[in-house]
């Protein structure tokens, strides 16, 4: 049984119809890539799994729950979590406390207000902050980082809650290459407990760091394949080459 | 306070950089964490013991009838704090806390004109509690949607709600319509009565204190850290797994608590009430003397209910005719040109917001 499954997902956004039919099947420990040219709906895509946009037809069904009308905090609750396109850490609050902020979402009342949980969480955001060589710059307000670090920042306190699922939108984008290779580099260990969705148009990337490929092209899945599989496929080549 | 919290502070730091990759960059990241650590949290509680000082202080060198306004402002500085705690910490757009402030005054009014209820210990609570219930009402209908409500959604419906009560209360015969009700009978304990002048001004700078400290430690809390995510990008908590709707409503009913112990505290200062207590033009006010004050900052909410009220005394007694004017300009230029307010004069970005994680106190303590 996948772990995620979107079926017939349609969106239309008045007169464009931005997602025709789009489907998206995600195993367990599985990193997946979703790519496309522009305008093909993967960030569309991307928000109805994450709940951020309703789809007008189809279905989502995550750890074998239909969850098309869960709002993103049930989503989150029930493990699905998401980086946006846009950085959209909290400038103002040290890494630190962003990270807290991320870990402590599932606290109760009483501990929040009683700080009761501030204590035990402390080597987890240490931990977390390490993992994504962000520690010697903890107590920074995170509108300081560059904006690869605050990339990558983003994704730790995505990770925060060790979701089932991790969707991440363009992580790589204005990343210089080092910066590149090295979220590859971070990315790789999550595999263990995560799964992930990705979009990117960095083909080296997806390359290097996915198992299966879908392609998406005008709101519908073109193909959907392991790696070798998408490369060798003529209408894949065909519609990059189109467009290049 | 402040020196434990930088030690731990400090502490934490430097075991970040202990467990660093490299070593070469230790002593480095430590030495520049210091110096960040001596620039923060240095200012807000001198400010605070400046105004708590000057404000014990006050009543042996003003003049009786000074004292007695020195009392009403205290008591809107509380009424600012509530304002405070649902838009400088929240973000939530109330412009109707008038309704929660004058609801509960009238409350107190009816306890005392028809039931004889004067007693400190049963009308503040009473009052808190009619706050508190309002607010729960009008909080839970305008802020717990499936989905998150508009910023104009609550402030046009907190401020038709205050505009509505302002209708009510002129029009209620039972509420004493256009006049109010006057001649409230004053606060007992005991046998003793709380009038006018320094037994009230310093009951109500207790009261004040209490509540400024109860909501310094909810604000600093794990709690204050995720109304600062609240405030700061809302969608983005509810992606973490907030209920961010939740939070909110809580915030906005403590809020009206706050309110509704301010206008229970301003009736029997003032001995009556009467429709504009509830209505728009006290809900502007406090908006006004948090944004001159600084929102986001406890203490700024406070000085700035005293500095306006202050001015607009000072103003009215020497510049009969035009002060409104004056004082409406000087608000115009703070909020154009000092939008974070007076205190953000003193008060740093940085140690505006704070930091949450920093006091590891327990696991700190636990370590050898």
């Amino acid at each position: 049984m996948p772990l995620l499954e979107a079926a017939g997902i349609k969106k239309i956004f008045g007169k464009l119809t931005a997602l025709d039919g789009a489907a998206l099947t995600v195993g367990e420990n599985e990193f997946h890539g979703l790519i496309g040219p522009n305008g093909s709906g993967k960030s569309t895509l991307m928000k109805c799994i994450a709940g951020a946009e309703v789809p007008t037809q189809g279905k989502v069904s995550f750890v074998n729950t239909d969850i098309t009308a869960f709002t993103p905090t049930e989503r989150a609750r029930a493990g699905m979590s998401l980086k946006f396109q846009i950085t959209s850490v909290l400038p103002s609050l040290t890494l630190y406390d962003n990270i807290l902020l991320a870990l402590q979402a599932q606290s109760s009342l009483f501990d929040l207000v009683f700080s009761r949980t501030r204590g035990a969480l402390h080597d987890q955001v240490m931990t977390m902050l390490r993992q994504f060589r962000l520690a010697d710059r903890a107590f920074d307000a995170a509108a300081a980082l560059s904006h690869g670090q605050q990339q990558w920042l983003e994704i730790a306190m995505a990770l925060a809650g060790k979701p089932k699922l991790l969707l991440l939108d363009e992580p790589t984008g204005g990343m210089s290459l080092e910066e590149r290779r090295v979220t590859g580099e971070l990315l790789q260990p999550i595999k263990q407990h995560c799964s992930l969705v990705i979009v990117e148009h960095d083909l080296d990337f997806i390359r290097d760091i996915c198992d299966r490929l879908t392609v998406l092209d005008q709101g519908r899945v073109l193909a959907s394949g392991t790696v070798s599989e998408i490369q060798a496929n003529p209408s894949v080549q065909e519609i990059y080459l189109r467009r290049a | 306070m402040l020196k434990p919290m930088s030690v731990v502070r400090q502490a934490i730091v430097a075991d970040a950089s202990d467990e660093m990759d490299g070593a070469m960059a230790e002593g480095a990241a430590a030495g520049q964490a210091k110096d960040r650590v001596k620039a923060g949290r240095r200012v807000l509680p001198i400010v605070e013991g400046v105004v708590l000082v000057a404000a014990l202080l006050a009543p042996l060198v003003l003049q009786d009838y000074l004292t007695v306004f020195a009392t009403r402002v205290i008591i809107l500085a509380l009424f600012a704090l509530s304002f405070d705690l649902v838009w400088g910490y929240a973000g939530i757009m109330s412009f109707g806390q008038a309704l929660f402030f004058g609801s509960a005054g009238y409350g107190v009014a009816l306890l005392a004109r028809d039931l004889d209820i004067t007693n400190i210990l049963l009308v503040l609570p009473a009052g808190t509690i009619i706050g508190l219930t309002f607010a729960l009402l009008l909080g839970g209908f305008l802020l717990l949607g499936r989905h998150p409500s508009s910023v104009i959604f609550v402030s046009l419906g907190t401020l038709t709600g205050s505009y509505a009560a302002d209708r009510l209360a002129r029009g209620w015969y039972y509420l004493g319509g256009q006049n109010g009700i006057p001649s409230i009978a004053p606060m007992t304990l005991g046998g003793y009565e709380f009038t006018e002048g320094p037994s009230f001004y310093y009951l109500v700078l207790g009261i004040l204190v209490v509540v400024y400290l109860l909501c310094r430690f909810l604000v600093r809390s794990q709690f204050g850290l995720a109304l600062a995510g609240l405030r700061e990008n809302e969608q983005r908590i509810a992606f973490f797994g907030y209920k961010a709707q939740h939070l909110k409503a809580i915030i906005f009913t403590i809020g009206g608590g706050v309110a509704g112990l301010a206008g229970s505290l301003y009736a029997f200062h003032e001995g009556f009430v009467w429709p504009n207590m509830v209505g728009v033009v006290v809900s502007t006010q406090v908006v006004l003397y948090v944004l001159f004050g600084g929102s986001g900052t406890l203490i700024g909410a406070v000085i700035g209910a005293v500095i306006v009220e202050g001015v607009s005394f000072w103003l009215s007694d020497n510049y009969r005719d035009i002060w409104p004017i004056i004082l409406g300009l000087l608000l115009l230029l703070v909020i154009l040109f000092r939008p974070l307010g007076l205190i953000s004069f003193v008060l740093g970005e940085r140690e505006r917001v704070g930091s949450f994680g920093a006091a590891a106190r327990e696991k700190r303590n636990a370590a050898p």
